[in-house]
């Protein structure tokens, strides 16, 4: 048990230019993948609630990438990040925004609800803390099976003091199943501080109560979450049982498009804002002689055309047809 | 062909499901070393093992959303919540998450789920003795079952382990030790299908679960008096079949909807407005309903007795529909 917070150590395969180069694309996808999803927000494009992840995408990147394409992932409402890092499809991930029946969920589920079988996402949920019990089933559906995949549920900070959380990982402790709780801990709960909402502020701390180990790691920093994820999930597909890691991150951005974020100082912001995980990775690639800036400045011309065909074929994209509404409520009606 | 009680067509259904396909497993509270706390499992842990035979934790939400998640990734779990009052922890994972998998993400993912759970009860107050189906009957995307005989309760539940959505499987309390024929082979009752359990041609009564029983009770007392009454079980909630009780509606002309639950926005509301928008012209009297009045149960004998609808009732409601049409105005023509 893991009782301070600890740096992970780096893996030999982090060394490699091509998987670093990869990071900072995925990255920086997720982050002007969410500024057009805004703008479409704020031209009526995209309804509802639209939660987004800016800032906290090294927390993003790091988690997914740890994972086996056959391992599955869980997550919660604010998941553009999760689905993209995932690798599906920009273009039908910004269709299911605009709910455009070449979504990802064919329109039926909005920003909060990204799923794609194919690529074992199994979803984005959003009552907080609802599907941490999911995660803890299909994990059981694998030892249950004899399979070595691995389940990775992401959830908040806000949703380790829902009734779920503590159920599921009871459960899961007791079964010693293989699942990675990571919890994205932005410090905030909606707009509720999360001094003002745990009485133990150290999220990995209530692993002890599960009988599982709990780590807390910088969730700025993509390499140490993606090494302090992999280690848990080989520790999982081992046989080994469940984990809870604490990704200490933040957003920049309100809880949703709606926030007035009358909760916390702009100052506060701005002092995040300076330590932001995507420009502080850019630096460390340069320095160390990963890429230079061009190579750089060329990822990101990629990425930028990347989101705008995306926003176009969304835009471009047919409404579901009317006559389908009943589709899919029944396997067998 | 043997006459069993409805515990043990339960028992067998189960039983042999597990015998028939590797993918059913059960879960639940005290269903194994205990042996289940109305012994539908009894002897299933002997025979199967932990593996397919699962204690679980005093967590409702854990029980019934992990079950959720081992039927994504393809199993056939079916989760025992020890009573339907028990299901209200978790009634999130019930309507937020099983009744909305494979709608909310465009068909991708399958729920083939049974909730088995146990209603009514006698003796045991307020939150121990609740009629519930009304809840989940209005729930698009379950399917909702409550059977009345042992026969029904075998066919339908293996009905609800191949199913391919989720089931919510309502059993009686004080039906468990009820006696009745059952074949010796394979068979399944379908769900959705409205039964005619006794043929008569002055009256319908619309009745479901328990009910069912008492108005075959009432049927007979009202034979006495010259009154035959046509008993139509619904066994299925939700998708609800209307097709048999309309059919007997055209040939008696009055109904009475016989239900355990509260009156008011009951199931009885539900068949009686069904009845008038679809029949309206085949009735020669209001449809009137039967159900628990409408207190919070209690626990004194008496009160409870005053409290729950029977056979008397049922036989006063049919009196009274036939009455009204005898006192009527003889119609011009």
């Amino acid at each position: 048990m893991s009782t301070e917070r600890q740096e992970a150590v780096l893996l030999p395969h982090q060394q490699d230019k091509d998987h670093l180069l990869d990071l900072y694309r995925k990255m920086f996808l997720i982050r002007r993948f969410e500024e057009r999803a805004a703008e479409a927000y704020t031209q009526g494009k995209i309804g509802g609630f639209l939660h987004l992840a800016i800032g906290e995408e090294a927390a993003n990147v790091g988690t997914i990438v740890a994972l086996r394409d056959d391992d599955d992932v869980f997550t919660h409402y604010r998941s553009h990040g999760h689905a993209l890092a995932r690798g599906m499809d920009p273009g039908a991930v910004m269709a299911e925004l605009f709910g455009k029946t070449t979504g990802v969920s064919r329109g039926r589920g909005g920003s909060m609800h990204l799923a794609s079988l194919e690529h074992h996402f199994w979803g984005g949920y959003a009552i907080v803390g609802g599907h941490i019990p999911l995660a803890v089933g299909m994990a059981l559906a694998h030892q249950y099976r004899g399979l070595d995949r691995v389940v990775l549920c992401i959830f908040g900070d806000g949703a380790v003091n829902t009734g779920a959380f503590h159920e599921a990982l009871n459960m899961a402790g007791v079964w010693k199943l293989p699942v990675v709780f990571a919890v994205s801990n932005n410090l905030y709960g909606m707009g509720t501080a999360i001094e003002r909402s745990s009485a133990v502020t150290e999220v990995y701390k209530r692993a002890a109560a599960y009988n599982m180990p709990g780590r807390r790691i910088n969730g700025n920093d993509v390499l140490q979450v993606e090494a302090a994820v992999r280690d848990a999930v080989e520790r999982a597909r081992a046989g080994e049982g469940p984990s809870l890691l604490e990704l200490v991150t933040y957003r920049f951005r309100g809880h949703s498009m709606a926030d007035a974020e009358l909760y916390r100082s702009k100052e506060e912001v701005e002092q995040y804002k300076a330590r932001d995980p995507i420009v502080a990775f850019r630096r460390r690639l340069e320095e160390q002689g990963v890429a230079d800036a061009g190579a750089l400045s060329a990822i990101e011309k990629e990425v930028e055309d990347t989101v705008e065909a995306a926003v176009r074929f969304a835009e471009e994209s047919p409404e579901p047809d009317p006559g389908t509404i009943f589709d899919y409520i029944y396997v067998n009606p | 062909m043997a006459d069993i009680t409805y515990r043990e067509a339960l028992r067998q259904a189960l039983r042999e499901e597990m015998l028939r396909d590797e993918r059913v497993f059960l879960l639940g509270e005290d269903i194994g070393a205990y042996g289940g706390s109305y012994a539908v499992t009894k002897g299933l842990l002997e025979e199967f093992g932990e593996k397919r035979v699962k204690d679980t934790p005093i967590s409702e939400t854990a029980i019934i959303g992990a079950a959720v998640g081992a039927a994504m990734d393809g199993l056939r779990p079916v989760a025992e919540i020890m009573t339907i009052n028990f299901t209200l922890v978790a009634i999130d994972q019930v309507i937020n998450n099983a009744a909305k998998i494979h709608y909310m993400f465009g068909g991708q993912f399958r729920c083939p789920l049974v909730i088995r759970t146990v209603g009514g009860g006698r003796r045991l107050a307020a939150t121990h003795s609740q009629n519930l189906e009304v809840l989940f009957a209005h729930i698009p995307g379950l399917k909702v079952v409550a059977p009345a005989t042992p026969y029904d309760a075998k066919g339908l539940l293996k009905a609800a382990i191949r199913d391919d959505d989720p089931v919510v499987f309502i059993e009686h309390s004080l039906l468990y030790s009820t006696r009745g024929p059952v074949p010796d082979e394979d068979y399944v009752v379908p769900i959705g299908v409205s039964d005619i359990k006794r043929r008569g041609r002055d009256v319908t009564i619309v009745a479901y679960s328990r009910m069912t029983r008492e108005a075959l009770i009432a049927a007979e007392e009202l034979a006495k008096q010259g009154i035959e009454a046509e008993v139509v079980d619904l066994r299925t909630l939700r998708p609800l079949d209307m097709g048999p009780v309309l059919d007997s509606v055209a040939r008696t002309n009055r109904a009475v909807v016989v239900g355990e639950d509260w009156r008011s926005f009951g199931i009885g509301a539900e068949v009686a407005a069904r009845i008038q928008e679809e029949a309206f012209d085949e009735l020669d009297a209001p449809v009137l309903r039967v159900s628990q009045l409408e207190v919070p149960t209690p626990y004194a004998a008496n009160l409870e007795k005053l409290a729950f609808p029977g056979s008397r009732q049922i036989v006063e409601a049919c009196q009274q529909v036939l009455n009204i049409q005898v006192g009527a105005p003889v119609a011009a023509g």
